[in-house]
């Protein structure tokens, strides 16, 4: 079986590797790249703890092959905090307490920066729509709620003052 | 999970995929959104020597309307449907039918072609589009064909399309003025398949009557159910509950659920029988009938 040199800019950064077919995203990140934060959970494309963006959107990596991404843009939970600053996502989650094991978290966290990416200031609903693909089993959600709306708020302030 | 090995094909036009199936034949499968492809292959249900990708072929992802048809381009994800302004305004039940299939992060790769093309019986566009009368485009080593839609699913994971064809569009029919449409599904949480599901849509006449009536269920058989007494009854009365009611028994009496952790045999026949009937009245509000 032939393998195939992929090219995949990875938080911005570009980063080649040699992938056989089968080579799941998920285990090109996690092994491949060492970025860890994206988490495998139930490998069966139920519960979202390897969401990661693939273009942009937030998709469940052990359900692309590596090889898909090639020429693609992959943004992880590694690539939020910049300059040693947190993203608003990851301060909400903090600030609120938006976690309670964490293993769902960066699955969550991923989902949510590309929901406030196309809708700045997301409903109630809208948000509980959003991370629907991803299962939390410690907090039930409420407090995830209240960190992407803090999110969203902070977000508002950010633009506010740069404007 | 790791899927058996195969090898990976990512051709960047129509030819060069078709060429590749007719080369690789029964080990062969075509790779759209993926999203029940690479699970059956990890879980190892199914086995594939070669999947051809047709992700990388330009021009396969569009929605538009020409010719008195909506036109979706077969690679169409999920996630652009539902989102479609177009969509949204002139054909509900395709919203109604995206939002409830798997979850939202599924939707960003899952494609319309490839939940047609999979053949599942627990997939949610087959039966609207049986509803809505639809036709899918085959691109193969002679060309392309039109399909019919009720013509195109043959058994349980079988459709009329051959191992070297790819479907490349589906076609709906503008629907004319007075017509709507609506999907209901009943499923357990978010992600699930349907313990049943509906869909109907509904041509009303200048009188209020019924002129034309598409209606199919979700998962309680093999594939799409459609009951050709249920819309005949329909067809010509005025849609109120005793008619809709009666189509919708007859219909969910065509059925044939299997009983599984969803439910037993009589209670997906009955919740067929209710999305029935909450499908055709919503449709029939859609259409201006109430």
């Amino acid at each position: 079986m032939a393998t195939h040199k992929i090219r995949v800019t990875v938080n911005g950064a570009a980063r080649e590797a040699e992938v056989e077919s089968r080579l799941l995203l998920v285990h090109l990140l996690r092994e491949e790249f060492r970025l860890t934060g994206t988490h495998i959970g139930c490998d069966t494309t139920h519960c979202g703890a390897c969401t990661v963006l693939l273009d942009g959107q937030p998709v469940k990596s052990c359900t692309v092959l590596a090889v898909q991404a090639d020429g693609r843009q992959v943004e992880t939970v590694e690539g939020l905090e910049k300059d040693g600053k947190l993203h608003p996502i990851q301060e909400g989650f903090w600030q609120e307490h938006g976690l309670q094991c964490g293993y769902c978290t960066p699955g969550m966290m991923m989902t949510s920066c590309a929901l406030l990416a196309r809708n700045a200031n997301p409903s109630e609903a809208e948000i509980r729509e959003a991370i629907s693909g991803n299962l939390c089993r410690c907090t039930g959600y409420l407090n995830i709620v209240k960190a992407v709306q803090y999110a969203a708020n902070k977000q508002k302030e950010g633009a506010h003052v740069a404007a | 999970m790791i899927p058996a090995a195969f090898d990976y094909h990512a051709p960047t036009t129509l030819k060069e995929a078709v060429a590749l199936l007719s080369q690789h034949k029964d080990s062969a499968k075509v790779l759209s959104g993926g999203q029940s492809l690479l699970p059956l292959l990890k879980l190892r249900l199914g086995q594939a020597g070669h999947l051809v990708d047709i992700g990388r072929i330009p021009g396969l992802e569009y929605i538009k309307e020409e010719g008195g048809m909506l036109r979706i381009g077969g690679r169409t994800r999920e996630s652009t449907l539902e989102r479609s302004e177009l969509v949204r305004a002139r054909y509900p039940i395709l919203i109604d039918t995206a939002q409830v299939i798997a979850d939202p992060l599924v939707r960003n790769m899952a494609t319309v072609g490839g939940n047609l093309a999979h053949g599942d019986p627990g997939n949610d566009h087959p039966a609207t589009m049986i509803a809505l009368g639809a036709q899918v485009v085959a691109v193969g080593p002679k060309g392309d064909r039109v399909i019919r839609i009720d013509e195109f699913f043959l058994g349980l994971f079988q459709t009329a399309l051959q191992p070297d064809e790819i479907l490349t569009e589906i076609r709906i029919p503008t629907p004319p003025a007075r017509s709507g449409g609506a999907y209901f599904k009943l499923e357990r949480k978010v992600g699930d398949y349907a313990t049943a599901a509906a869909a109907a849509q509904i041509t009303l006449g200048s009188s209020g009557a019924v002129e034309r009536v598409g209606l199919a269920l979700t998962n309680v058989g093999p594939t799409p159910v459609r009951s050709a007494a249920a819309e005949k009854h329909l067809t010509g009365k005025r849609p109120d509950a005793a008619s809709i009611g009666e189509a919708a028994r007859l219909v969910a009496q065509a059925s044939s659920p299997s009983a599984d952790r969803r439910g037993s045999v009589d209670y997906k026949r009955e919740m067929a029988r209710v999305m029935a009937v909450r499908a055709l009245t919503k449709a029939v509000e859609r259409a201006g009938g109430r």
